[in-house]
């Protein structure tokens, strides 16, 4: 098997085991836990496009000849990770916010809006 | 000046917004009116240039916005593009952004009055404004990765908007659901866009449409475009957010958060019909991948449908009732555009679809507009009635004709633009969806009416026990709601009874084009390759 695909394995790994956490877990913080493992699937899946064996940076004014990688699926990542950040602290302070109203993060205890 | 600022336009739409909501701390730290007023007048600003973006549209064709200059080309000859982010509109966004006009500057309207009371404006209309620039962002735009941003910050600010009322339990339950699915969502987004990334080494969705092979690769995108988008849109199985978000903020948010839903629809729209158009009569295939992807759109569609109507049946909740008619509402579009993308005939240059066909796809189009300017007046009535009474439950309300002259009004124009009766807009859109999905399949015609007419019953209930009965004793010194949200209602009911009266001019001038620009998919990719 090529070296390469290992990065590829784990993409699809972290992100089965984010949607297993999201999918069958009852606490909340293990919810957003599992949302956390797919975006870092998705941002492993972005950097390793990117990713060329033996490039150089691609600036042209110094670049020693050869391979050099494209920035674009840097500059994605770091905007996706920008967002998740967001994404992440939100969804925190709305668990905060339940604690207090439940005194529970159990999506059993948790009562449906049923009216 | 005109000239610029039509010229400049598609960034100005999303810029205005994007500084205004973050000027409006400043401003409110002067005065409140002062701020209600500047972002009145900011939503005005946008919907302005909105108007002169879809003129310039209309009379001269595909607009393409290139930020930073478009001299930085790669490729040669016609498979040259600018490798930049860049905007694109043709009639298909231009109609869609003209909805996501309509809904902010009622909503900011309707919200001098209905926020009146509460803390923390500042960052209402912060927020306001950042997810009317979100959706606009994501109308306009004609990259993959600039939608994605776009989708993260509408989420984002209509996430903590649902959430607004921190001391409800039940709203910040509905905020964490929502964030979660659309969360999730976007992130399967993400993994789309980097799949055409790898393969394609492209970001823009014209490129990509010009290239697609329509590979293993690319059925995996498909499925994961299509799953995140109906999941922000609310199609049948993945509606279960929407009650909730839809039923526990504020109305004045919801009218909004309906706006950013119609823009998942547009986003489904768009991956469908441009970036797959020419596989969707891919020979290889032992199905028609057309086949496969309408079968399943109507068979969804037709299942949201029925649960909405059926759930909305069940409901005392006045804002969740509404809510679970905007999942059936939803299932009316899809029904559509499904019905529509079974009878394509050709792809070879443009889409080519049978004539019921090409009519199920401008009713879908029509639908879009008729159910967000029904469910918006809906909701902002039910805005008004919690307003009035501090109640919600359908059960604690009644004789409220007596007091709310105006709202019963309102409220009888939107039930009956809702359940598709003459001579409201709703009317207009759903004839050509029964007519249409009539010739392909009577059965999905049947139903569809069916569903409207219990949805009228479902309504007729409602107006029955809150508007109509008895004065209840606690219900005494109701009063009418405060000028702002009835000139909030009367600009949306206003512009429902034009539609149902005229829905010819809307067709012609404003549908017809979009559905062509929808099925034109050459020109879509021309504007782009060549060098921009």
């Amino acid at each position: 098997m090529n070296v390469f695909y290992v990065p590829y394995l784990a993409v699809a790994g972290l992100i089965l085991v984010g949607l297993y956490a999201v999918l069958f877990k009852r606490n909340l913080i293990k919810i957003i836990i599992g949302i956390t493992l797919i975006q870092s699937g998705v941002n492993l899946f972005l950097i390793t496009l990117g990713y060329r064996a033996n490039s150089t940076a691609p600036i042209y004014t110094s670049s020693p000849g050869g391979i050099m990688s494209l920035p674009v699926p840097q500059a994605l990542t770091l905007t996706s990770i920008v967002i998740g950040v967001a994404v992440l602290a939100l969804m925190l302070t709305l668990v905060v916010h339940i604690y207090r109203h439940y005194q529970t993060l159990d999506v059993r205890k948790i009562k449906e809006d049923e009216e | 000046m005109i000239d610029f600022l039509t010229d400049h336009s598609p960034a100005l739409i999303v810029a205005i917004p994007l500084l205004g909501a973050f000027l409006t701390p400043l401003v409110g730290k002067i005065n409140d009116k002062l701020r209600n007023i500047f972002v009145i007048l900011i939503i005005a600003l946008t919907s302005g240039l909105i108007l002169l973006l879809v003129n310039s549209v209309l009379s001269n064709g595909i607009v393409t916005y290139v930020f930073g200059g478009s001299q930085t080309v790669i490729g040669t000859g016609s498979s040259a593009y600018a490798i930049r982010i860049l905007f694109e509109v043709d009639a298909m966004n231009a109609f869609i952004a003209l909805i996501a006009a309509i809904l902010p500057l009622a909503a900011v309207i309707y919200s001098w009055g209905f926020m009146k009371e509460e803390t923390g404006q500042d960052k209402y209309y912060t927020l306001i404004l950042l997810m009317t620039a979100g959706m606009l962002g994501m109308i306009l735009t004609g990259d993959l990765f600039n939608f994605f941003v776009f989708l993260e910050i509408t989420s984002i600010s209509s996430c903590a908007l649902i959430a607004y009322r921190t001391d409800n339990k039940f709203s910040v339950q509905a905020g964490f659901k929502y964030i979660v699915i659309s969360s999730i969502g976007a992130l399967f987004i993400l993994f789309a866009i980097g799949i055409f990334y790898g393969q394609y080494n492209a970001l823009n969705m014209a490129v990509i449409a010009n290239n697609i092979s329509y590979s293993l690769l690319d059925k995996i995108a498909l499925v994961l475009l299509i799953g995140a988008l109906a999941m922000k849109s609310g199609l049948a199985p993945m509606h279960m957010w929407m009650p909730d978000a839809y039923g526990r903020s504020p109305a004045s948010v919801t009218v909004v958060l309906v706006g950013t839903t119609l823009a998942g629809v547009y986003g489904g729209l768009r991956v469908l019909f441009t970036i797959y158009g020419s596989s969707l009569l891919n020979a290889e295939s032992t199905i028609l991948p057309n086949i496969i992807i309408g079968t399943m759109i109507v068979i969804l569609a037709v299942a949201g449908i029925f649960i909405g109507v059926f759930m909305a049946l069940k409901r005392s909740d006045f804002k969740r009732m509404i809510a679970y008619v905007a999942v059936a509402e939803i299932g009316y579009m899809f029904l559509a555009i499904g019905a529509a993308i079974l009878t394509i005939s050709s792809v070879d240059n443009g889409i080519l679809m049978s004539e019921s066909g090409l009519l199920a796809l401008k009713g879908g189009i029509f639908h879009i507009l008729n159910d967000a300017l029904d469910i918006g007046l809906l909701f902002l009535v039910a805005g008004a009635v919690y307003f009035a009474t501090k109640q919600t439950s359908i059960n604690r309300l009644g004789g409220l004709a007596r007091n709310m002259k105006y709202t019963t009004i309102f409220f009888l124009i939107g039930l009956l633009a809702v359940s598709g009766m003459p001579p409201m807009n709703g009317f207009a859109s759903k004839l050509m969806i029964y007519q249409s999905t009539y010739e392909i399949s009577p059965i999905l015609a049947i139903i569809a009416i069916l569903c409207s007419i219990m949805i009228l019953a479902a309504f007729v209930k409602v107006f029955h026990s809150v508007f109509l009965g008895p004065e209840l004793p606690s219900l005494k010194n109701v009063k009418e709601v405060p000028k702002s949200m009835l000139i909030a209602m009367a600009l949306v009911a206003c512009i429902i009874i034009f539609i149902g009266l005229f829905p010819n001019i809307i067709v012609d001038n404003l549908v017809t084009p979009a559905a062509e620009a929808l099925q034109n998919t050459t020109s879509y990719i021309g504007a782009i390759m060549g060098g921009a």
